[in-house]
């Protein structure tokens, strides 16, 4: 039986269609065999002494974005969590929830986005699931993803509440891309932009800069709610305050451009492929240099510093030498028009 | 690669502030546009200036002016079978008796958020059993743009196409507040991109009959207080008069082209605004010419009412610059960004929301 041009009820039934849809387009995309499978639970076993476990689910309009896709979101996203508590990716699960009616191509370049980042990043799918849903129950395909890590003997605990005063914050790159691309590409906005998804695996950044900051406190990557819900989280998990100095924030000029445009603030922006540390002081200055070294990182910062004035909130020390409070986000980004 | 330092540069900031500090004197200077009340809140502008110089907002946030029963007249129109009403973000989440425009987007009305109305007009030429209505907001800086919409609907015979326009223009609202004593204007800080297109001409009558000092300013924090400075200057001379700080983007004559599609496609109308009230030739109606694309007389949406302030809000006071937000009661108890009671805490360039997102450390 030929296996059709779009997802139907009947390939989420546990038939013959599901079998065929997983052997003829989920497995070879993964690089499997399609004599094996992919069973319903897996036995580990010496994976390490201590382990991370994460899990995450992945929507995103549209699938296809400049510089990346919802394959490719699936599993870096899963890969960064594990990474920002310090921990080598290992293994991964793949549930996918799809939509009657979606295309058997467009899911095919998914998976195989999935099985091209799996491979980039050497994590192993080793269990999964898929459902279909009726029209309308799901906007296309739905992607979650959990994920196992191992952590290295040497690293301490790293933690949204482990902060100190007279610890440093730094960023990984330039914040926002991820957010203006998504948005330029779902709103097709009538202007131009060059702007990419700055979407990236960071478990190899991460482990260049615990090599050099050991005694990283708190690392996080910054997505839904940008650095400025990151921030927030730490200030509060910790009771400190978060000073951050605009001069050192590092934007696109383009994204800067396109969010004043929108009425959009870049620290609110979402990023993909970044991650904010907090480093004691001492290891400052250690922990900048490698992370520019790595190609992720070559557009690192220090942004600001932690303090015990104004605990569990961020203040930011304006281009103009004021001072002003960066919110908690909440609630939906709204571009604004007039 | 850039730091956000590069668009902004604290050094020759506070160059403009001791300048500012020695030429400073008892003066309340009204911002007209809601873009320069962000930048204002944004930047902390009003902790670098002396006491004695009071920045008020004025109502030149084009979600926040318009009258509650306009919105209702979109919500209505999203609700009839066979319309799709597409309409700026910001507008969706200003709060009616009847929801919002964005609530109505994920349930029973049909409402696409769009960025410019030419969107629209294509959305028309490719849904052709549908009424695509464009709800066209805004000043003299978006007027232009639904102007070419309208004028392409025409050339190309786009009947499925409607306007309902609540466009306003800005000058003769200036008159109203400065002759309202509660406002006590002593200079306008003129908004800059409206300039772009009306020239700053148009602002002659608050320097010649009333002897306000006007400068026509740009957006960043750096032209804010360079415009300050420049009023408190003609303040010094005695001579008040129009000045353009904004030159790298205001021409004197305006936007010539932009002037004549609006003035082919618009006639001006008296406009009810929130807070000031009625105002004549304030608005911009649909030009009889242009009548077969007036979504006002393809529908009758007469039976939508002027609807009452929602109870407490001091928006239309915040509009005028009686009032700051912080004098609302409801100012960041009950009224926030994530559920506005009133419109100044929706729009970014709403006074409320400015000042509720950038609260001073
Ligand atoms: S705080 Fe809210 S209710 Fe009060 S004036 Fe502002 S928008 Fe209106």
């Amino acid at each position: 039986m030929p296996i059709g041009k779009t997802i139907t009820l009947a390939h989420g039934a546990g038939g013959r269609a599901s079998d065929e849809l997983i052997r003829e387009i989920i497995l070879p995309a993964l690089g499997g065999d399609p004599r094996s499978c992919l069973p319903d639970s897996v036995v580990l076993s010496n994976l390490g002494e201590r382990l991370a476990f994460t899990t995450d689910s992945y929507t995103v309009s549209p699938l296809f974005f400049p510089g990346g896709n919802i394959g490719k979101l699936a599993v870096y996203g899963t890969v960064n969590d594990l990474a920002m508590s310090g921990a080598e990716p290992l293994l991964i699960s793949l549930g996918l929830i799809l939509e009657e009616g979606l295309e058997i191509d467009l899911l095919r370049r998914i998976i195989e986005e999935i099985g091209e980042a799996t491979k980039e990043t050497k994590i192993r799918v080793v269990t999964g699931d898929t459902k279909v849903v009726g029209r309308g129950a799901v906007d296309k395909i739905f992607v979650n993803t959990s994920g196992i890590g191992a952590l290295p003997a040497f690293i301490g605990r790293i933690a949204p509440n482990q902060a100190r005063p007279g610890d440093v914050a730094l960023v990984s790159g330039a914040l926002g891309d991820h957010g203006i691309a998504v948005m330029a590409a779902r709103e097709k906005l009538s202007f131009t932009s060059n702007i990419k998804s700055d979407c990236a695996p960071l478990h190899t950044l991460v482990a260049t800069l615990l090599r050099a900051a050991p005694h990283t406190r708190c690392l996080r990557d910054p997505t839904r709610g940008g650095a400025a819900a990151t921030l927030n989280e730490i200030a509060r998990a910790s009771r400190v305050g978060i000073e951050l100095d605009e001069n050192a924030i590092p934007v696109h000029r383009e994204v800067m451009g396109l969010a004043e445009l929108l009425g959009l603030d870049p620290l609110f922006l979402a990023n993909e492929g970044k991650l904010i540390a907090v480093v004691p002081e001492e290891e400052a200055e250690a922990a900048l240099a490698a992370l520019r070294e790595h190609h992720l990182g070559f557009e690192s910062n220090i942004i600001g510093k932690v303090t015990s004035d104004h605990p569990a909130s961020v203040v930011i020390k304006t281009t103009m030498r004021t001072h002003r409070v960066v919110e908690y986000p909440a609630g939906e980004l709204l571009p604004r028009i007039c | 690669m850039k730091f956000i330092s590069e668009f902004r540069e604290g050094a020759l900031g506070s160059g403009l502030v001791r300048r500012i500090e020695r030429l400073s004197r008892p003066i309340r200077i009204m911002e007209v546009c809601g873009g320069h009340t962000h930048v204002i809140c944004r930047y902390g502008i009003r902790d670098l200036l002396p006491p004695d110089i009071q920045l008020i907002h004025g109502p030149g946030c084009p979600v926040c002016v318009i009258p509650q029963h306009e919105i209702e007249k979109a919500i209505e129109l999203s609700t009839r079978p066979g319309i799709l009403l597409c309409c700026f973000g910001d507008v969706m989440r200003v709060p009616t008796r009847r929801g919002t425009l964005f609530s109505l987007a994920r349930g029973r009305g049909s409402v696409k958020m769009v960025y410019s109305p030419l969107e629209a007009i294509e959305m028309a030429a490719a849904l052709p059993d549908k009424e695509i209505v464009f709800f066209a907001i805004g000043f003299e800086t978006t007027a232009p743009s639904t102007a070419l919409a309208l004028k392409r609907a025409s050339s190309q015979g786009l009947a499925n196409f409607k306007v309902l326009s609540t466009h306003f223009i800005i000058p003769p609202a200036l008159r109203v507040l400065v002759k309202d004593s509660s406002s006590r204007i002593g200079a306008f800080i003129a908004p800059g991109h409206v300039t772009t297109i009306i020239g700053p001409d148009a602002y002659c009558f608050l320097a010649d009959e009333y002897n306000r000092p006007v400068v026509v300013t740009g957006f960043e924090p750096l032209d804010l207080l360079q415009a300050i400075m420049l009023i408190l200057q003609q303040a010094a001379e005695g001579k008040p008069r129009v000045e353009n700080q904004y030159t790298r983007a205001v021409r004197v004559q305006g936007n010539r082209r932009a002037l004549e599609a609006m003035d082919e496609v618009f006639e001006i109308r008296p406009a009810i605004w929130r807070g000031l009230g009625l105002i004549p030739g304030t608005g911009l109606g649909i030009a009889p010419a242009f009548a077969p694309w007036d979504a006002e007389k393809a529908w009758d949406l007469s039976q939508v009412e002027p609807a009452p302030e929602p109870p407490g809000c001091l928006c239309g006071d915040v509009l005028k610059g009686v009032s700051q937000p912080k004098d609302c009661s409801l100012f960041a108890v009950s009224c926030t960004p994530d559920s506005p009671v009133g419109p100044c805490m929706v729009s970014p360039e709403g006074a409320c929301a400015a000042h509720y997102r950038y609260r001073g450390a």
